[in-house]
Protein backbone atom coordinates (compact mmCIF):
# COMPACT_ATOMS: atom_id res chain seq x y z
CA UNK A 1 0.00 0.00 0.00
CA UNK A 2 1.77 3.35 -1.28
CA UNK A 3 2.50 5.85 1.77
CA UNK A 4 1.21 3.42 4.40
CA UNK A 5 4.02 1.85 6.96
CA UNK A 6 3.01 -0.86 9.01
CA UNK A 7 4.08 0.57 12.61
CA UNK A 8 5.34 -2.49 14.95
CA UNK A 9 2.85 -3.09 17.64
CA UNK A 10 2.19 -5.62 20.30
CA UNK A 11 0.72 -7.69 17.93
CA UNK A 12 3.58 -7.88 16.15
CA UNK A 13 5.22 -10.75 18.39
CA UNK A 14 1.97 -11.81 20.23
CA UNK A 15 1.58 -15.32 20.65
CA UNK A 16 -1.71 -15.64 21.21
CA UNK A 17 -3.23 -18.83 22.17
CA UNK A 18 -6.87 -19.61 22.01
CA UNK A 19 -8.16 -16.50 24.17
CA UNK A 20 -5.08 -16.09 25.94
CA UNK A 21 -2.98 -12.98 26.34
CA UNK A 22 0.45 -12.48 26.61
CA UNK A 23 1.73 -10.42 30.11
CA UNK A 24 2.72 -6.82 28.04
CA UNK A 25 3.98 -4.77 31.44
CA UNK A 26 6.86 -5.44 33.42
CA UNK A 27 6.07 -6.12 36.44
CA UNK A 28 8.64 -4.15 37.75
CA UNK A 29 7.57 -1.01 36.00
CA UNK A 30 6.46 2.04 37.43
CA UNK A 31 2.50 2.13 39.07
CA UNK A 32 0.15 3.73 37.19
CA UNK A 33 -3.49 4.18 38.59
CA UNK A 34 -4.71 5.54 35.25
CA UNK A 35 -5.11 4.85 31.72
CA UNK A 36 -1.84 5.56 29.93
CA UNK A 37 -2.65 8.72 28.22
CA UNK A 38 -5.52 10.03 30.14
CA UNK A 39 -4.77 13.63 31.46
CA UNK A 40 -4.43 14.26 34.54
CA UNK A 41 -6.41 16.29 36.71
CA UNK A 42 -6.50 18.39 40.32
CA UNK A 43 -9.77 18.04 42.19
CA UNK A 44 -8.67 20.97 44.15
CA UNK A 45 -9.16 23.39 40.25
CA UNK A 46 -12.84 23.91 40.07
CA UNK A 47 -14.71 25.26 36.90
CA UNK A 48 -18.11 25.98 36.09
CA UNK A 49 -20.36 26.10 33.39
CA UNK A 50 -23.25 27.09 32.48
CA UNK A 51 -25.72 24.89 30.53
CA UNK A 52 -28.30 27.83 29.15
CA UNK A 53 -27.39 28.39 25.68
CA UNK A 54 -25.36 25.05 24.85
CA UNK A 55 -26.46 21.77 23.72
CA UNK A 56 -25.50 18.41 24.66
CA UNK A 57 -22.89 18.17 22.14
CA UNK A 58 -21.18 21.60 23.23
CA UNK A 59 -21.38 20.81 26.68
CA UNK A 60 -19.77 17.84 26.62
CA UNK A 61 -17.10 19.35 24.64
CA UNK A 62 -16.97 21.91 27.12
CA UNK A 63 -16.34 19.15 29.43
CA UNK A 64 -13.53 17.11 27.82
CA UNK A 65 -11.61 20.82 27.09
CA UNK A 66 -11.49 21.34 30.95
CA UNK A 67 -10.50 18.12 31.85
CA UNK A 68 -7.81 18.77 29.35
CA UNK A 69 -6.72 22.17 30.97
CA UNK A 70 -6.27 19.99 34.05
CA UNK A 71 -9.49 20.87 35.87
CA UNK A 72 -10.65 18.03 38.30
CA UNK A 73 -13.77 19.71 39.36
CA UNK A 74 -16.36 20.72 36.81
CA UNK A 75 -19.81 22.18 37.96
CA UNK A 76 -22.33 22.70 35.69
CA UNK A 77 -25.41 25.09 35.63
CA UNK A 78 -28.70 24.93 34.61
CA UNK A 79 -28.59 21.89 32.98
CA UNK A 80 -32.29 22.12 31.93
CA UNK A 81 -32.91 18.52 31.70
CA UNK A 82 -31.26 18.30 28.42
CA UNK A 83 -30.59 14.78 26.87
CA UNK A 84 -27.60 13.01 26.40
CA UNK A 85 -25.61 15.41 29.14
CA UNK A 86 -21.94 14.77 30.49
CA UNK A 87 -21.68 11.43 28.56
CA UNK A 88 -18.21 9.65 27.11
CA UNK A 89 -15.84 10.56 30.04
CA UNK A 90 -13.26 8.62 29.96
CA UNK A 91 -10.98 10.09 32.91
CA UNK A 92 -11.26 10.48 36.78
CA UNK A 93 -13.49 13.49 37.54
CA UNK A 94 -15.60 15.10 40.10
CA UNK A 95 -18.49 16.17 37.93
CA UNK A 96 -21.42 17.93 39.46
CA UNK A 97 -24.73 18.67 37.80
CA UNK A 98 -26.93 21.72 39.28
CA UNK A 99 -30.09 20.39 38.08
CA UNK A 100 -31.67 17.72 36.47
CA UNK A 101 -30.76 15.64 33.26
CA UNK A 102 -32.81 14.25 30.53
CA UNK A 103 -32.59 10.87 28.47
CA UNK A 104 -29.36 9.21 28.50
CA UNK A 105 -27.51 11.30 30.77
CA UNK A 106 -23.87 10.35 32.50
CA UNK A 107 -23.75 7.53 29.55
CA UNK A 108 -20.78 5.47 28.31
CA UNK A 109 -18.29 6.73 31.58
CA UNK A 110 -15.38 4.89 32.67
CA UNK A 111 -14.30 6.45 36.38
CA UNK A 112 -15.70 9.79 36.90
CA UNK A 113 -17.20 10.71 40.33
CA UNK A 114 -20.93 12.63 38.94
CA UNK A 115 -23.13 14.26 41.68
CA UNK A 116 -26.51 15.20 40.24
CA UNK A 117 -28.32 17.48 42.06
CA UNK A 118 -32.26 16.84 40.40
CA UNK A 119 -34.00 13.93 39.22
CA UNK A 120 -32.35 11.98 35.76
CA UNK A 121 -34.41 10.49 32.70
CA UNK A 122 -34.36 7.29 30.99
CA UNK A 123 -31.08 5.33 30.63
CA UNK A 124 -29.44 7.60 33.37
CA UNK A 125 -25.17 5.88 33.34
CA UNK A 126 -26.04 3.31 30.38
CA UNK A 127 -23.19 1.17 29.83
CA UNK A 128 -21.24 2.86 32.77
CA UNK A 129 -17.79 1.22 32.92
CA UNK A 130 -16.48 2.52 36.21
CA UNK A 131 -16.69 5.74 38.58
CA UNK A 132 -19.78 6.72 40.83
CA UNK A 133 -22.98 8.71 40.17
CA UNK A 134 -25.16 9.87 42.83
CA UNK A 135 -29.03 11.13 41.88
CA UNK A 136 -30.62 13.23 44.79
CA UNK A 137 -33.60 13.18 43.60
CA UNK A 138 -35.71 10.13 41.27
CA UNK A 139 -34.59 8.47 38.22
CA UNK A 140 -36.80 7.49 34.91
CA UNK A 141 -37.28 3.77 33.79
CA UNK A 142 -33.72 1.61 32.66
CA UNK A 143 -31.74 3.15 35.13
CA UNK A 144 -28.11 1.91 34.85
CA UNK A 145 -29.18 -0.48 31.76
CA UNK A 146 -26.22 -2.39 30.67
CA UNK A 147 -24.14 -1.11 33.50
CA UNK A 148 -20.66 -2.93 33.21
CA UNK A 149 -19.02 -1.58 36.57
CA UNK A 150 -18.99 1.63 39.25
CA UNK A 151 -21.54 2.67 41.82
CA UNK A 152 -25.01 3.92 41.03
CA UNK A 153 -26.98 5.43 43.57
CA UNK A 154 -29.89 7.28 43.53
CA UNK A 155 -31.61 8.52 46.76
CA UNK A 156 -35.25 8.60 45.80
CA UNK A 157 -37.34 5.95 43.36
CA UNK A 158 -36.37 4.47 40.01
CA UNK A 159 -38.43 3.64 37.46
CA UNK A 160 -39.44 0.20 35.58
CA UNK A 161 -36.43 -2.16 33.82
CA UNK A 162 -33.94 -0.83 36.42
CA UNK A 163 -30.11 -2.42 35.38
CA UNK A 164 -31.73 -4.48 32.52
CA UNK A 165 -29.00 -6.37 30.71
CA UNK A 166 -26.56 -5.04 33.80
CA UNK A 167 -22.93 -6.81 33.53
CA UNK A 168 -21.48 -5.42 36.16
CA UNK A 169 -21.61 -3.05 38.91
CA UNK A 170 -23.91 -1.83 42.01
CA UNK A 171 -27.50 0.13 41.70
CA UNK A 172 -28.31 1.70 44.91
CA UNK A 173 -31.94 2.37 45.33
CA UNK A 174 -32.78 4.35 48.42
CA UNK A 175 -36.81 4.13 47.91
CA UNK A 176 -38.53 1.96 45.28
CA UNK A 177 -37.98 0.64 42.08
CA UNK A 178 -40.38 -0.31 39.32
CA UNK A 179 -41.38 -3.46 37.33
CA UNK A 180 -39.00 -5.88 35.50
CA UNK A 181 -36.21 -4.19 37.74
CA UNK A 182 -33.10 -6.68 36.90
CA UNK A 183 -34.47 -7.66 34.43
CA UNK A 184 -32.20 -10.07 32.03
CA UNK A 185 -28.69 -9.26 34.81
CA UNK A 186 -26.15 -11.68 34.39
CA UNK A 187 -24.04 -10.05 36.46
CA UNK A 188 -23.41 -7.12 39.76
CA UNK A 189 -25.81 -6.02 42.78
CA UNK A 190 -28.81 -4.06 42.97
CA UNK A 191 -29.78 -2.78 46.32
CA UNK A 192 -33.36 -1.39 46.53
CA UNK A 193 -34.38 -0.30 49.83
CA UNK A 194 -38.06 0.63 49.57
CA UNK A 195 -40.29 -2.32 47.54
CA UNK A 196 -40.39 -3.42 43.59
CA UNK A 197 -42.97 -3.32 41.70
CA UNK A 198 -44.22 -6.80 39.42
CA UNK A 199 -41.42 -9.51 37.61
CA UNK A 200 -38.31 -8.62 39.59
CA UNK A 201 -35.19 -10.42 38.09
CA UNK A 202 -36.77 -11.42 35.19
CA UNK A 203 -34.95 -13.51 33.21
CA UNK A 204 -32.07 -12.90 35.13
CA UNK A 205 -29.12 -15.37 34.26
CA UNK A 206 -26.71 -13.88 37.89
CA UNK A 207 -25.98 -11.43 40.12
CA UNK A 208 -27.77 -10.76 43.51
CA UNK A 209 -30.87 -8.17 43.77
CA UNK A 210 -31.28 -6.85 47.63
CA UNK A 211 -34.17 -5.93 48.60
CA UNK A 212 -35.00 -4.23 51.91
CA UNK A 213 -39.32 -4.04 51.22
CA UNK A 214 -41.51 -6.82 49.65
CA UNK A 215 -41.73 -7.27 45.62
CA UNK A 216 -45.15 -7.39 43.95
CA UNK A 217 -43.97 -10.48 41.98
CA UNK A 218 -40.69 -12.70 41.25
CA UNK A 219 -39.94 -12.95 37.10
CA UNK A 220 -38.74 -16.08 35.63
CA UNK A 221 -35.72 -18.07 37.21
CA UNK A 222 -35.63 -15.66 40.17
CA UNK A 223 -35.45 -17.16 43.47
CA UNK A 224 -34.94 -16.52 47.47
CA UNK A 225 -31.05 -16.67 48.44
CA UNK A 226 -29.52 -17.26 51.38
CA UNK A 227 -27.71 -13.63 52.86
CA UNK A 228 -24.97 -14.47 54.89
CA UNK A 229 -22.98 -12.00 57.67
CA UNK A 230 -20.55 -10.88 54.86
CA UNK A 231 -23.26 -9.89 52.74
CA UNK A 232 -24.73 -7.64 55.98
CA UNK A 233 -20.95 -5.93 56.79
CA UNK A 234 -20.78 -5.27 52.72
CA UNK A 235 -24.79 -3.65 52.58
CA UNK A 236 -23.75 -1.61 55.64
CA UNK A 237 -20.80 -0.35 54.10
CA UNK A 238 -22.77 0.43 51.26
CA UNK A 239 -25.10 2.36 52.75
CA UNK A 240 -22.59 4.34 54.90
CA UNK A 241 -20.63 5.50 51.93
CA UNK A 242 -24.01 6.26 49.92
CA UNK A 243 -25.10 8.65 52.87
CA UNK A 244 -28.88 6.23 52.83
CA UNK A 245 -30.94 4.80 56.05
CA UNK A 246 -32.89 2.11 54.80
CA UNK A 247 -36.02 1.57 57.00
CA UNK A 248 -35.13 -1.70 57.74
CA UNK A 249 -31.60 -2.71 58.51
CA UNK A 250 -29.26 -4.76 56.37
CA UNK A 251 -29.79 -8.06 58.06
CA UNK A 252 -33.64 -7.92 57.41
CA UNK A 253 -32.88 -7.49 53.70
CA UNK A 254 -33.92 -10.26 51.24
CA UNK A 255 -31.24 -11.54 48.51
CA UNK A 256 -32.90 -12.93 45.17
CA UNK A 257 -30.58 -14.78 42.79
CA UNK A 258 -30.60 -16.58 39.36
CA UNK A 259 -32.19 -20.45 39.47
CA UNK A 260 -30.12 -20.63 36.75
CA UNK A 261 -33.28 -23.09 35.00
CA UNK A 262 -32.73 -20.87 32.17
CA UNK A 263 -29.09 -21.44 31.53
CA UNK A 264 -28.02 -24.42 28.63
CA UNK A 265 -32.08 -23.42 27.70
CA UNK A 266 -31.57 -24.42 24.34
CA UNK A 267 -30.86 -27.73 25.13
CA UNK A 268 -34.15 -28.44 27.01
CA UNK A 269 -36.65 -30.60 26.09
CA UNK A 270 -39.99 -28.67 24.71
CA UNK A 271 -41.65 -30.00 28.45
CA UNK A 272 -38.93 -28.71 30.18
CA UNK A 273 -38.94 -25.30 28.63
CA UNK A 274 -42.47 -24.93 29.24
CA UNK A 275 -42.37 -25.91 32.87
CA UNK A 276 -39.63 -23.13 33.49
CA UNK A 277 -41.77 -20.53 31.69
CA UNK A 278 -44.85 -21.32 34.08
CA UNK B 1 -14.66 -63.86 11.97
CA UNK B 2 -15.62 -60.70 10.03
CA UNK B 3 -17.78 -59.84 12.85
CA UNK B 4 -15.32 -60.72 15.59
CA UNK B 5 -13.16 -58.07 13.96
CA UNK B 6 -15.74 -55.61 13.45
CA UNK B 7 -16.79 -55.82 17.75
CA UNK B 8 -13.01 -55.60 17.86
CA UNK B 9 -12.38 -52.65 16.49
CA UNK B 10 -16.02 -51.21 17.95
CA UNK B 11 -14.39 -51.74 21.57
CA UNK B 12 -11.24 -50.34 20.95
CA UNK B 13 -12.61 -46.63 19.18
CA UNK B 14 -14.90 -47.05 22.54
CA UNK B 15 -11.77 -47.23 24.95
CA UNK B 16 -10.16 -44.39 22.99
CA UNK B 17 -13.16 -41.89 23.23
CA UNK B 18 -13.72 -42.82 26.86
CA UNK B 19 -9.59 -41.59 27.03
CA UNK B 20 -9.88 -38.43 25.61
CA UNK B 21 -12.96 -37.82 27.82
CA UNK B 22 -11.69 -39.26 31.10
CA UNK B 23 -7.91 -38.99 31.86
CA UNK B 24 -5.89 -40.64 34.74
CA UNK B 25 -6.21 -38.01 37.34
CA UNK B 26 -10.53 -38.08 36.78
CA UNK B 27 -10.91 -34.95 34.76
CA UNK B 28 -14.02 -34.87 32.44
CA UNK B 29 -13.53 -32.68 29.45
CA UNK B 30 -16.35 -30.37 28.83
CA UNK B 31 -16.53 -27.76 26.10
CA UNK B 32 -12.77 -27.50 25.74
CA UNK B 33 -12.37 -27.43 29.28
CA UNK B 34 -10.91 -29.84 32.04
CA UNK B 35 -13.59 -30.50 34.31
CA UNK B 36 -13.28 -32.41 37.60
CA UNK B 37 -16.33 -35.47 37.77
CA UNK B 38 -16.45 -34.02 41.12
CA UNK B 39 -17.57 -30.42 40.31
CA UNK B 40 -21.05 -31.73 38.51
CA UNK B 41 -22.89 -32.22 41.70
CA UNK B 42 -26.64 -30.98 41.12
CA UNK B 43 -29.53 -32.46 39.60
CA UNK B 44 -29.83 -29.87 37.34
CA UNK B 45 -25.94 -30.39 36.30
CA UNK B 46 -26.32 -34.21 36.35
CA UNK B 47 -29.51 -33.27 33.89
CA UNK B 48 -27.66 -31.34 31.27
CA UNK B 49 -24.45 -32.81 31.76
CA UNK B 50 -22.63 -30.08 32.51
CA UNK B 51 -20.75 -27.84 34.91
CA UNK B 52 -22.80 -24.80 35.23
CA UNK B 53 -20.87 -21.97 36.42
CA UNK B 54 -17.75 -19.69 35.57
CA UNK B 55 -15.68 -22.46 37.88
CA UNK B 56 -15.58 -18.95 40.42
CA UNK B 57 -18.64 -17.84 41.87
CA UNK B 58 -19.50 -14.87 40.17
CA UNK B 59 -21.31 -13.40 43.06
CA UNK B 60 -18.92 -13.46 45.79
CA UNK B 61 -18.26 -10.07 47.53
CA UNK B 62 -15.18 -8.70 48.10
CA UNK B 63 -13.55 -8.62 51.70
CA UNK B 64 -12.44 -5.21 52.65
CA UNK B 65 -10.53 -6.76 55.49
CA UNK B 66 -7.75 -8.65 52.82
CA UNK B 67 -8.03 -5.02 50.56
CA UNK B 68 -3.74 -4.50 49.63
CA UNK B 69 -2.06 -1.59 50.08
CA UNK B 70 -1.87 -1.35 46.21
CA UNK B 71 -5.45 -1.00 45.78
CA UNK B 72 -6.47 1.28 48.97
CA UNK B 73 -3.71 3.98 46.80
CA UNK B 74 -5.60 3.25 43.52
CA UNK B 75 -8.88 4.17 45.53
CA UNK B 76 -7.68 7.29 47.06
CA UNK B 77 -6.19 8.05 43.95
CA UNK B 78 -9.23 7.35 42.03
CA UNK B 79 -11.61 9.55 44.97
CA UNK B 80 -13.72 6.75 45.52
CA UNK B 81 -15.03 4.72 48.98
CA UNK B 82 -14.81 1.50 47.84
CA UNK B 83 -13.35 -0.94 45.28
CA UNK B 84 -15.71 0.27 42.73
CA UNK B 85 -15.94 -1.78 39.61
CA UNK B 86 -13.14 -3.85 40.69
CA UNK B 87 -15.61 -5.50 43.22
CA UNK B 88 -16.60 -7.60 40.09
CA UNK B 89 -12.77 -8.81 39.43
CA UNK B 90 -12.60 -12.28 40.43
CA UNK B 91 -9.69 -15.18 39.78
CA UNK B 92 -10.96 -17.49 37.25
CA UNK B 93 -9.42 -19.79 34.97
CA UNK B 94 -8.65 -20.04 31.43
CA UNK B 95 -8.45 -23.99 30.59
CA UNK B 96 -5.74 -24.94 33.85
CA UNK B 97 -4.60 -22.02 34.22
CA UNK B 98 -5.34 -19.38 36.87
CA UNK B 99 -6.47 -16.36 34.69
CA UNK B 100 -8.15 -12.37 35.11
CA UNK B 101 -10.43 -11.15 32.13
CA UNK B 102 -9.74 -8.39 31.21
CA UNK B 103 -13.15 -6.57 29.66
CA UNK B 104 -11.15 -3.74 28.18
CA UNK B 105 -9.20 -6.51 25.52
CA UNK B 106 -12.00 -9.28 26.01
CA UNK B 107 -9.14 -11.53 26.72
CA UNK B 108 -8.44 -13.34 29.49
CA UNK B 109 -4.70 -12.83 31.40
CA UNK B 110 -2.66 -15.88 32.39
CA UNK B 111 -0.62 -15.51 35.33
CA UNK B 112 3.02 -16.43 35.56
CA UNK B 113 3.32 -20.27 35.77
CA UNK B 114 5.91 -19.52 39.06
CA UNK B 115 3.41 -17.55 40.82
CA UNK B 116 1.90 -19.50 43.51
CA UNK B 117 -1.57 -18.42 44.12
CA UNK B 118 -3.04 -18.47 47.83
CA UNK B 119 -5.65 -20.68 49.02
CA UNK B 120 -8.82 -18.31 49.89
CA UNK B 121 -10.74 -17.18 46.96
CA UNK B 122 -10.42 -13.32 48.70
CA UNK B 123 -6.64 -13.51 48.61
CA UNK B 124 -6.72 -14.66 44.98
CA UNK B 125 -9.44 -11.91 44.05
CA UNK B 126 -6.97 -9.37 45.16
CA UNK B 127 -4.17 -10.25 43.17
CA UNK B 128 -6.26 -10.47 40.25
CA UNK B 129 -7.16 -6.99 40.97
CA UNK B 130 -3.77 -6.10 40.97
CA UNK B 131 -2.91 -7.62 37.90
CA UNK B 132 -5.88 -6.25 36.01
CA UNK B 133 -5.09 -2.88 37.16
CA UNK B 134 -1.41 -2.86 36.22
CA UNK B 135 -2.13 -4.56 32.84
CA UNK B 136 -4.55 -1.99 32.02
CA UNK B 137 -2.86 0.73 33.01
CA UNK B 138 0.36 -0.38 31.55
CA UNK B 139 1.05 1.69 28.28
CA UNK B 140 1.84 -1.51 26.82
CA UNK B 141 -1.70 -2.64 26.94
CA UNK B 142 -3.09 -3.51 23.63
CA UNK B 143 -5.77 -1.14 23.17
CA UNK B 144 -2.91 1.69 23.75
CA UNK B 145 -1.60 0.25 20.47
CA UNK B 146 -4.34 0.42 19.33
CA UNK B 147 -5.50 4.12 19.96
CA UNK B 148 -2.26 5.20 18.74
CA UNK B 149 -2.36 3.42 15.58
CA UNK B 150 -5.96 4.41 14.50
CA UNK B 151 -7.37 7.13 17.27
CA UNK B 152 -8.89 10.21 15.11
CA UNK B 153 -9.62 13.01 16.23
CA UNK B 154 -8.97 15.59 18.92
CA UNK B 155 -11.18 14.04 21.33
CA UNK B 156 -9.66 10.79 21.06
CA UNK B 157 -6.06 10.96 20.41
CA UNK B 158 -3.63 9.36 22.46
CA UNK B 159 -2.16 12.08 25.05
CA UNK B 160 2.15 11.22 24.86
Amino acid sequence: MAGLEKKKTAFDDENLSGRSQKLFFDITEEENFTYYGNHDVDFNKRIEIDCENLNGNQLNQKIRDAIRNGYGTVAIKNPGAKHALGVGILNKLNLIFEGSLGYFGVGCIDGPTVRINGRVGWSCAENMMSGKVVVENNAGSCFGAALRGGDLIVKGNAGARTGIDMKGGTILIGGNAGAYTGFMMQRGRIIVCGDVSANMGDSMYDGIIFVGGDPKSLGTDCVEGEMNEHEVRWLEQKFKNAEIQPKVPASKFKKYVAGRMLWNYDNLEPAEKKGILG
Amino acid sequence: MVKNKKTSKKSSLKKKAKKATTSKSNYKVVGGAKLKDKEIKTSREKMIGQHIGYRYDVNLIPDYKKITPFLKKYVDIMGWDDLNWLEDIHMGFEGDNPAVFDRNANAWITLPKKMKLPKDQQDRDMLARELLIKFQMSPDHPLVQLKRTYAKGENFKLVE
